[in-house]
């Protein structure tokens, strides 16, 4: 099923949380939402799944106008961040539920529900577990159940409001795979909010990034990486040294540093350099110096951090064997393979 | 010695504290209730078994449980209703519904009890129209139903405001998206959820209205055999120096109270789990 979001409004008392939001999601397609706290990630999600109504804009299932449907009629998939398992019922009832509730034919018979459950907790790997309830479980285990639920009804949209938000580092790197195989075994439709941008990056096939209650670019991890469109969007994904100056002739200037800045206008701007994007210069082709005071190697990667004489703070990641040899105090020639300049 | 844990107070310390409570308990709660079964049964048995069978006596037991029987639902419904009103929804003057759920607690019964008689009474507001209906509300079963509803309304309610807030409406919110109607949602998620609170709210709905004499004193009219509940019933036993009657009709509703707290007790030890927020 495809989704369209045009121009979506909503204001909490005076506050606007969605402030003419628009997307496209396509059938299939699995899309984090990611943007900082407050940024209207949890409420676009609701009113999507038709438990928030926008005052202005529509929400298009299929070409189909659902922006004022109920949320029984839309038949989407939500998993809550903090489960919302039913606590008085087993996790079979649990799953069943969204199938129990079914009237007259749309209802399976029993033994059908009962074979669905079993399948969805397989599906999750937490096979045999029916007849427990869910405070005996751990986090991850409610949210694996959680997911069965929101699946059970064979939901023609996936939501998921910080699925693994909760949860542990290596927990939330397990479940996240199975996110992903999930969606790919059932190849429905999914949306996950997410404030971590590894997840982002690593599960989704695109990334809309929200801030402030408008979507800033939406692209594959790669391009919103790589290619950010504007100063919000190149800070808050992936790591970058920020750097204030301003644009002269297609050339910044930020303290010492200078940086080629094709096609930014004249006047203040920013910079955005990425530590992988600094090299360490050969002699005389060097853009600008650092004194190093920090060296931390990680695995294949070295970390160095240092400042200008300037006093700009810069952080750069070289392959480990680039950077034999340096030392703390040392003094370090740069140059950028690349840097994003937007006017300020 | 085992080591002390960080929050426990030295052992002198608790000693007295255990100590002074007991005490208190015992001045307060224990001797009283001891001396009203002592004082029913200091002649033995039979006569306070005959005052209790006393035809009087007998209306004002029957009174008594009827009142309750009609007041319990009648709040267990409105106090549902507005508990979840107040706890699952917002809406303009939330908070004004709250101070008015609190209002029979904070305002004395017998004011209450006047209220109603003002309201109600052959003097009041509709009272040429009810005494034209051959109505009677005022010196009548009704006007003590109603009283006893006004003054046992915030019990339950009370109970499971904090409760269903807590629970917050995810669970509901979960149902609706999953297909469910507002109905189901309501049985099938709500309502457990809510059941043992509920059933804590309508037991000691139940003891206050069994034993409620403020109000009921001002709006039954004190007619021996017709209007009389038991409390009222006691006291007039007392005034008429009938003390081993009094004494024992009061024993009996001291009996009654017990029961309902050692039900809500053993409702407790059987459900541990399910009160898990309120230690
Ligand atoms: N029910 C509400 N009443 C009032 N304001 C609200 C309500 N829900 C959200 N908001 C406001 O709307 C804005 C967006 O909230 P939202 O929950 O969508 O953010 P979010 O991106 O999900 O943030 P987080 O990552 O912290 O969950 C916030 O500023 C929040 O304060
Ligand atoms: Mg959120």
């Amino acid at each position: 099923m495809t989704i369209s979001i045009r121009s979506v409004e909503k204001t909490f008392g005076r506050y606007p949380a969605l402030n003419g939001v628009s997307l496209e999601i396509a059938d299939g397609e699995l899309l984090a939402l990611l943007g900082p706290s407050g940024s209207g990630k949890t409420t676009l999600l609701r009113a999507i799944a038709g438990l928030e109504f926008p005052e202005k804009g529509q929400i298009l299932f299929n070409d189909q106008d659902m922006t004022y449907a109920s949320a029984a009629a839309r038949q989407v998939g939500f998993v809550f961040q903090q489960y919302a398992l039913f606590r008085h019922m087993t996790l079979a009832k649990n799953i069943a539920f969204g199938l129990d509730v079914r009237k007259g034919a749309a209802k399976p018979p029993k033994a059908e529900i009962d074979k669905r459950v079993d399948d969805l907790l397989n599906l999750v790997e937490l096979p045999g577990l029916g007849k427990r309830y869910p405070a005996q479980l751990s986090g991850g285990q409610r949210q694996r159940v959680a997911l069965a639920r929101a699946l059970a009804v064979s939901p023609s949209v996936l939501l998921l409001d910080e699925p693994f938000g909760a949860l542990d580092a290596t927990v939330r790197k397990s479940l996240r795979k199975e996110l992903r195989r999930i969606h790919d075994a059932t190849g429905v439709t999914t949306i996950f909010v997410t404030h971590d941008q590894e997840e982002a990056l690593e599960l989704a096939d695109r990334v809309a990034i929200l801030n402030h209650g408008v979507i800033e670019q939406v692209g594959t991890p790669q391009e919103v990486h790589d290619s950010p469109v504007g100063a919000f969007v190149a800070g808050f994904v992936g790591e970058a040294n920020r750097l204030e100056g301003s644009v002269k002739a297609g050339h910044f200037q930020g303290g010492e540093i200078a940086l080629p800045a094709q096609g930014a206008a004249d006047g203040a701007a920013v910079a955005f350099v990425r530590p992988h994007d600094l090299i360490r210069a050969p002699a005389g082709e060097e853009s600008f110096f650092i004194t190093t005071d920090r060296i931390n190697v990680q695995g294949p990667v070295a970390r160095i951090e240092g400042k200008t004489p300037g006093g700009q703070r810069i952080e750069a990641a070289f392959e480990r064997n680039s950077a034999e040899g340096l030392r703390r105090g040392d003094k370090l020639g740069l140059t950028a393979q690349k840097a994003y300049v937007f006017s300020a | 010695m085992s080591p002390r844990h960080a929050t426990e107070d030295a052992p002198w310390v608790k000693a007295l504290i255990l100590a002074v409570m007991a005490l208190f308990l015992a001045f307060i709660l224990l001797l009283p209730m001891i001396s009203v079964f002592y004082e029913a049964l200091r002649k033995g048995w039979e006569p306070a078994k005959a005052a209790i069978q006393n035809p009087d006596a007998l209306a004002a037991i029957k009174l008594t449980l009827i009142t309750a029987a009609v007041t319990v639902p009648f709040n267990a419904v409105f106090g549902v209703c507005a508990a979840w009103a107040v706890a699952k929804h917002n809406f303009p003057g939330k908070s004004f519904l709250i101070t008015l759920i609190d209002l029979p607690f904070s305002v004395s019964p017998v004011v209450a009890g006047l209220i109603y008689v003002m309201v109600f009474g052959a003097q009041g507001w509709f009272g040429d129209w009810l005494i034209d209906h051959d109505i009677k509300i005022i010196f009548a079963i009704p006007g003590i139903i109603l009283a006893t509803i006004f003054v046992t309304f915030p019990f339950i309610a009370r109970e499971l405001i904090p409760l269903m807030q807590e629970q917050g409406v995810d669970e509901e919110e979960a149902a609706v998206s999953l297909g469910a109607s507002g109905l189901r949602t309501f049985w099938s998620v709500t309502a457990p959820n809510i059941r043992w609170g509920l059933l804590y709210g309508v037991l000691l709905c139940n003891a206050r209205a069994m034993g409620e004499f403020g109000a009921v004193s001002v709006v039954s009219g004190h007619i021996r055999g017709l209007t009389n509940t038991m409390p009222l019933h006691v006291e007039i036993l007392y005034n008429e120096y009938d003390f081993v009657g009094a004494f024992a009709v009061a024993a009996l509703l001291c009996f009654l109270a017990i029961v309902t707290l050692a039900l809500k007790t053993l409702l407790e030890m059987a459900q541990p789990q399910s009160r898990p927020a309120r230690h």
